[in-house]
């Protein structure tokens, strides 16, 4: 249950290192998420990490060893893009297409990059924080505005 | 590059009309990136066809794949792509799943979901962390208290939390029993799908039971809100144990009348048997968890591996299979049962007095009768209940064995009351990416059983 080390990858090594922790027992890959700073570009992170809009974070599990790790990958607003992990963990291929749906992050190498949750011609990616969740303006008549 | 996009309607605001008037064209032609649907062979790619067995599934690598099994000459006139759901009575709820025939057997396997999808994740990021709760127990709506506890233990690792001792097993007692209520669900569904309709009756009869005592423990049947971040919601009421006594000694007995009507049963195991195997191998690169992972063999219970709770203190087993097939699905369920049963009943003997929630003044809210008394007791109340407390920032991915499998919870705070995002890890999700495989060379006819044996939940699944 306790939570996990959290380590930073950069993109370009991202798979590399991932291929090396699943030689390392990390054998079950629980989660794939990404996250949008976009309010907190500026976010204190540990030295030397690079400071992007978001990251893909990845949680890995090893059965033997019953540790978790959990690895960020920052990624740029102007290139969203990262290796797919899926040569190999195949069972990634929901939760990249799930960052790809709400948050558009692209996966380089993934076998079937469409939406998963959301309508394929659905527009935007809702879990980016500059998408605004639609809302109706309430008319209440016959009150007078008062301001 | 500070673009907005709203989906479609009339209904924009002026200023956002504005905005996504100017939104970047780019953006929006990323969007239409294909059909999500199953493609006929011809407009697959060859390489894909050879390395597959469903549009979905892709064979992990160190796999060897028998080149017989697949026929990438399989010329289109020989296949049928057939639709399955989403208002499939047997998919339990709006899962639809395409499959590609080749007379009665099945070739490809593609799950096609979000049906039920209504962005959760997006609403628990307007919500505060004492209303996150009520969110997400809606996400699995047979197991509402894992979803909520979960949550619950996410945020209080961020808060850096000691619960109480009661409250941890108060917690406890409420989850086996929810595991119970949805095992037995599931035997109920999973008998009607396979055409026993009196374990279909059988089955909710006793989730009824277990129903009830939630009902006088936390007020509702479903959607509890009952496990908090801070401790649980209220104390159990007086009289509790002779409730749950009643359960633990009911529940035995009749799980062995159902292995009568069912494990006994020669029509019923011939639906089951060798039907849907899935290898070890398989399910471990699928990320499958929970009862698909546990029937092929692998010993993987967060309970028993990563404790949370107090699991190290009670006495249980994991339930194993040895196939992987459907039966054994099944059987590690039943089975699962029992052990829940067990555990409960330990809990009865063990359940430590004391207080049910933390008594840390800033996640939970003064006593009403304070209120009565003091100003600062209702400032307090007031302010809890509307801005909701802070919580510092931090990440955490905190994970439990739901009865479906590990149900993750990724936490982001930035410092205020609301989570800066909140992601759930959904087994069901995950665990339908192995559909594809069990189905895969199978008979059409198989494939409610095999669906059924899954167990998926779409609340979960699309979330």
């Amino acid at each position: 249950m306790s939570d996990l080390d959290s380590t930073f990858v950069e993109r370009d090594s991202y798979f590399q290192t991932v291929a090396g922790l699943k030689e390392d027992g990390y054998n079950l890959l629980s989660d794939l998420c990404a996250v949008d700073y976009l309010d907190h570009v500026d976010r204190a992170l540990s030295e030397g990490v690079i400071r992007e809009r978001f990251e893909v974070v990845v949680s890995l599990t090893s059965m033997s060893m019953k540790k978790r790790l959990r690895l960020r990958v920052p990624v740029p607003e102007s290139d969203p893009e990262v290796d797919s992990l899926f040569p190999l963990y195949p069972g990634v291929e929901a939760m990249e297409r799930e960052a790809y749906d709400l948050l558009g992050i692209r996966f380089k190498g993934h076998p079937d990059p469409t939406r998963i949750l959301l309508p394929q011609d659905w527009e935007g990616h809702p879990l980016r924080k500059d998408y605004s969740v639609g809302r109706i303006p309430v008319q209440f008549k016959e009150v007078k505005r008062t301001r | 590059m500070t673009t907005i996009h709203t989906p479609g309607g009339p209904h924009k605001h002026p200023d956002e009309e504005a905005r996504y008037q100017e939104a970047e064209p780019g953006l929006i032609a990323e969007t239409s990136e294909g059909a999500q649907e199953m493609g006929p062979r011809s407009s697959t790619k060859t390489e894909e066809l050879s390395k597959e067995f469903g549009a979905a599934l892709r064979l992990p690598e160190g796999i060897e794949l028998d080149p017989g099994d697949i026929n990438i000459e399989t010329s289109e006139d020989q296949t049928m792509i057939i639709n399955m759901g989403p208002q499939h009575p047997s998919t339990h709820g709006v899962l639809r799943i395409m499959m590609e025939l080749e007379g009665e057997t099945v070739l490809r396997t593609k799950p096609v979901i979000g049906y039920l999808h209504t962005g959760m994740e997006k609403t628990a990021e307007g919500l505060t962390y004492l209303q996150g709760s009520t969110n997400v127990t809606r996400m699995d709506y047979l197991s509402p208290l894992h979803n909520e506890l979960v949550f619950s233990l996410a945020t209080e690792a961020l808060l850096g939390l000691e619960l109480p001792e009661r409250a941890t097993w108060i917690r406890m007692l409420m989850v086996e029993l929810n595991r119970m209520s949805s095992h037995l669900m599931w035997m109920a569904t999973n008998g009607m799908d396979l055409g026993s309709t009196s374990m279909m009756i059988y089955g909710f009869r006793d989730r009824e039971m277990i129903l009830s005592f939630f009902e006088k423990v936390t007020g509702l049947r479903m959607n509890h809100n009952y496990i908090r971040p801070g401790g649980v919601a209220a104390d159990l009421p007086d009289g509790w144990e002779d409730d749950v006594l009643a359960i633990v000694e009911n529940v035995p007995q009749r799980l062995k009348e159902y292995d009568q009507v069912l494990t006994g049963q020669p029509i019923f195991r011939a639906r089951v048997d060798g039907v849907g195997v899935i290898t070890q191998e398989q399910a471990i690169a699928l990320s499958a968890t929970g009862p698909v992972l546990r029937s092929t063999g692998v010993p993987w219970d967060l309970r028993k591996d990563i404790p949370y709770l107090a699991y190290d203190q009670v006495d249980f087993d994991v339930v194993v299979g040895s196939v992987g097939d459907t039966f054994d699905r099944y059987a590690v369920r039943f089975n699962e049962i029992l052990e829940s049963n067990r555990i409960v009943s330990q809990i009865i003997e063990k359940m430590p007095k004391g207080d049910y929630k933390v008594a840390s003044k800033k996640v939970t809210p003064p006593p009403r009768k304070r209120i009565d008394e003091s100003m600062e007791a209702l400032i307090h109340h007031f302010k809890i209940y509307t801005e909701g407390y802070k919580v510092p920032e931090g990440e955490v991915y905190v994970a439990i064995e739901s009865p479906r499998g590990e149900l993750g919870c990724y936490l982001v705070s930035d410092g205020t009351a609301r989570p800066y995002r909140m992601h759930i890890r959904g087994p069901s999700f995950v665990n339908l990416q192995s559909l594809p495989p069990m189905l895969h060379g199978g008979f059409i006819a198989d494939a409610v059983a095999v669906i059924s044996s899954v167990d998926p939940v779409m609340g979960e699944v699309d979330r």
